[in-house]
């Protein structure tokens, strides 16, 4: 049984390998992008708007609301970052109902990668609003004794953000595939089920999450 | 050899059952607490909910590390692999 779909090789030259991981992701990013280059095609402020602008409308004012609604003043700058992890991690979340389709998500090497995104992201924006200086002086906050612990919590969350939706994806889809093998009839279905749920839920906290760590490092000055 | 397996699963089963007890115990605090100030204040339904929410992905992640921890432990053992090559290699 594969615990993840890096195992799957395509295709091995030297030390470049193309797995299952890479290349559903590229198709992932490709149909994402081909689709929302169509549906921005041409999008109409007056009149009667297409459907797809109106649901791709509805997703962004969303994720904008959300983002203010943590405590972000200016949802504009960071609604490129986070509405691509939200829709990135809930599209290959949903996809999962495609039948032989191995989510990306599934895999740890993509989660951490789109964890460390979020670790460096948190300094950009955090050295940006407050300076480099100012910054590092976040950590010390409340006394100087806190360092060591700010350091730790900083690279433990990353690390859980990735653990976490690695898991959460990972389970899903091994619980389907151990069920498979004892009761195949109904069940599996059910599991499924459970496993979009899961996968929209822990789109929405990745992104929440993300969200309240670039609000932690950008609000500590205007305190 | 068979030592290493039998371990392993013990271990494994041990791992998910008590990893995930506690989480159980907290999430279910977590939302009984959340349901009673819904109740209270129906305004703040929103927040209220996002923190929920929030909260229960950190308090769930403890038991998602059991879980991680009990599959490796099944399917993808270190210990395992060491004394399939050790023994193969004798």
């Amino acid at each position: 049984m594969r615990l993840s779909p890096d195992q799957l090789v395509f295709w091995k030259y030297g030390f470049v390998t193309l797995n299952s991981t890479i290349v559903t992701t590229w198709g992932l990013m490709l149909v994402m992008a081909v689709g929302a280059k169509l549906v921005t095609r041409n999008i109409k402020v007056e009149g009667a708007i297409s459907r797809w602008q109106g649901f791709l409308e509805i997703v962004v004012t969303t994720i904008q609301e959300q983002i203010k609604e943590v405590g972000l003043q200016h949802p504009q700058k960071y609604l490129p970052f986070i509405g691509t992890l939200f829709l990135f991690i809930a599209v290959s979340n949903v996809c999962a109902i495609i039948p032989g389709y191995d989510p990306p998500t599934g895999s740890l090497s993509t989660t951490s990668a789109l964890a460390l995104s979020v670790f460096v992201a948190v300094l950009l924006f955090g050295i940006e609003k407050q300076g480099f200086l100012g910054y590092l002086k976040s950590y010390l906050k409340p006394t100087f004794l806190m360092l060591p612990f700010n350091i730790i919590s900083e690279f433990s969350r990353t690390f859980a953000l990735a653990i976490r939706l690695f898991g959460n994806i990972m389970s899903g889809t091994m619980i389907v595939g151990i069920l498979l093998t004892i009761t195949p009839l109904i069940f599996p279905i059910f599991m499924n089920l459970l496993g979009l749920l899961t996968g929209m839920v822990q789109a929405y906290i990745f992104s929440i999450l993300a969200t309240v760590y670039i609000a932690a490092a950008t609000r500590t000055s205007e305190e | 050899m068979t030592i290493v397996a039998l371990v392993s699963i013990i271990t494994a089963g041990i791992t998910i059952a008590v990893g995930s007890i506690a989480p159980a115990l907290g999430e279910g605090r977590a939302v009984s607490t959340a349901l009673s100030s819904l109740a209270q204040q129906p305004d703040a339904a929103t927040t209220i909910t996002r923190t929920l929410f929030v909260g229960l992905a950190m308090i769930e992640s403890i038991a998602i590390y059991c879980l991680v921890i009990s599959m490796i432990l099944i399917f993808a053992n270190p210990f395992w692999n060491h004394v399939i090559a050790h023994s193969a290699g004798k």
